[in-house]
């Protein structure tokens, strides 16, 4: 099998497995077989699904740094993926708490959306997480042409709004979400720096090379990838 | 053979019948009397050393609801105790190793009877009851809890507090040592709580010592806490080592935290949110995962009692 034939049958489906392992911990702990969800179950729920949201969202906004860094292209082959279980698990934190937690009371619900920073907050993200998985095909990529690729950089939006939002959420403790601003930072960080060091070095290599007529060296990072199988 | 004869014994030594058995029964019943003091003093708390050890003659109060109570296990595994973590779950898992015993109160202020007190002669004057109370967090959830404690308007009325004492303010104890939740700087230790003299004394409040007939698991403030069951929990602070009667209102912990969020009162009060969320419902706890949030009671349903001590009082300036 070749690299792409082992991505497709092999590397996909175990990526696939592994990242439902969170969502199938919350059933079994509801069940009591792998433990327990404690005396406040629907906190439990909708504070499981909200932090593996969260944390799929960096998940997703790594892949490319590490692809830089270690050369792995295979890698952005995973990202859809992992943008959508990112999406998959911020749905069922927003389901739980429209469900379970609010009753599916609409006045309370729409109160909170808009009287609950962040709430609000919570909630923009989530809609763009929604434009996201809603585009998310090969079919619309290539419909959709430059806009696709505006659309999808609201992730780096998403991942801000989404560490807002558990910022916000907590009553005192803020330790969890600053240790998730500070991967964000870095994540987010990172792009900003090669952007800056890859402008200097192209406006270097015009200088170098003024007068003749070139298309411009180095690569952007974010030249659309292959299509995803 | 010698036979001797009985003497003669005169019919006037001779035990009438009744006094007979008159005797017999005052001889019972004293001995009965002086046992029971020797065995069981009666209107006299007392705590054993024991961890959550079975409490003796609690009697019951009017005061009690007749709410199902939740289960020892959500009651003594859901906690908000910073002082030993700040998870839900923290507080019974780290307080495992906390001796509770021996412990002493200092009663200080404005006060004619002061000092510093082991818990034993702290509560050896009182008898101690069942409260079985509702318990609403600030967080928007509750629980019915059956605590087993003393009436704080009793302590207080032995210490005697002068005119000039207008509130009564609690601190936790400070050792992060012991508690390791203090070594970091969630809230600023100790712990401080405070109420007004009419708060401090009405008959709803209480010192509690005990749940569900035992003494106070470490979770829940061992060994003695205060509840007061119309104010939100955080009201009711855990692991007291000193009372002072002040005259001016003292600062408490979650105020001074957020003050835009807390306040001194912190009367349960559907009609005034938390900046961050609504608290007009709640979740009760044990009602299960498919339960709906239920709607919050003013004063959480004691305003029957308690009401009256608010009537000149702007409830949303005085959160």
């Amino acid at each position: 099998m070749n690299t792409l034939g082992r991505i497709r049958f092999v590397g996909k489906p175990v990526v696939f497995a592994l990242c439902l392992i969170p969502a199938s911990l919350v059933v079994t702990d509801a069940f009591e077989l792998t433990g327990s969800l404690g005396a406040n179950p629907v906190e439990a729920i909708q504070d499981r699904f909200g932090i593996w949201g969260l944390r799929f969202i960096m998940i997703a906004l790594a892949v490319t740094p590490l692809r830089q860094v270690t050369s792995w292209n295979w890698l952005i082959r995973f990202r859809r993926m992992l943008g959508l279980f990112a999406f998959f698990y911020v749905l069922m934190h927003f389901l739980t708490w429209l469900v379970l937690d609010q009753g599916l009371l609409i006045s309370a619900i729409i109160e909170d959306i808009v009287e609950r920073p962040f709430i609000t907050i919570g909630f923009a993200a989530f809609v763009l997480l929604i434009a996201m998985a809603a585009t998310s095909t090969n079919g619309i990529r290539r419909r959709m042409g430059k806009r696709w690729q505006q659309l999808h950089y609201s992730i780096y939006a998403v991942g801000i709004l989404g560490v807002w939002h558990f910022w916000w959420q907590v009553k005192l403790d803020t330790s969890e979400p600053a240790i998730y601003a500070a991967i964000l930072a870095t994540l987010l960080g990172y792009r900003l720096y090669r952007r800056l060091a890859g402008s200097r070095k192209r406006a270097r290599q015009r200088r170098a090379v003024s007068g003749a007529r070139g298309a411009p060296v180095g690569r952007r990072d974010a030249h659309p990838a292959p299509d995803y199988d | 053979m010698l036979i001797r004869k009985a003497p003669d014994v005169r019919s006037s030594e001779i035990t009438s019948e009744r006094n007979y058995f008159n005797r017999r029964r005052f001889m019972r019943d004293a001995a009965l009397a002086a046992g029971a003091l020797l065995v069981r003093p009666s209107h006299s708390a007392s705590i054993p050393v024991e961890r959550e050890a079975p409490l003796a003659e609690i009697a019951k109060s009017k005061f009690s609801t007749s709410e199902e109570p939740n289960s020892f296990e959500d009651i003594s595994t859901y906690n908000n105790y910073y002082e030993f973590g700040t998870g839900k779950a923290d507080p019974a898992r780290n307080s495992k190793e906390f001796q509770p015993r021996p412990w002493t109160i200092a009663v200080s202020g404005h006060a004619e009877n002061t000092g510093t007190f082991d818990l034993e002669d702290f509560v050896k004057p009182h008898h101690l009851e069942e409260r079985i109370y509702r318990m609403r967090c600030v967080e928007a959830w509750s629980m019915v809890i059956p605590w087993v404690g003393i009436p704080l308007a009793d302590v207080i009325r032995r210490f005697r507090p002068t005119s000039n004492a207008k509130y009564v303010a609690f601190e936790t104890l400070h050792d992060p040592d012991r508690m390791p939740g203090q070594k970091l700087r969630a809230l600023s230790w100790p712990y401080r709580e405070g109420l007004t003299m009419a708060e401090a004394t009405h008959p709803l409040t209480i010192l509690a010592v005990g749940l569900y007939g035992k003494a106070l698991p470490n979770a829940n403030g061992a060994p003695i806490r205060l509840v007061v069951p119309w104010k939100y929990g955080f009201k009711g602070i855990k692991g007291i080592v000193s009372l002072r009667f002040v005259e001016t209102r003292p600062a408490t912990s979650w105020e001074t935290a957020a003050p835009n969020e807390y306040g001194f009162y912190a009367n349960v009060n559907p009609d005034v949110d938390h900046p961050r969320w609504s608290q007009a419902r709640e979740r009760r706890i044990g009602a299960g995962i498919f339960a709906q949030k239920q709607p919050t009671l003013m004063f959480n349903g004691y305003g029957e009692q308690v009401a009256h001590l608010y009537e000149d009082l702007d409830l949303r300036r005085n959160f």
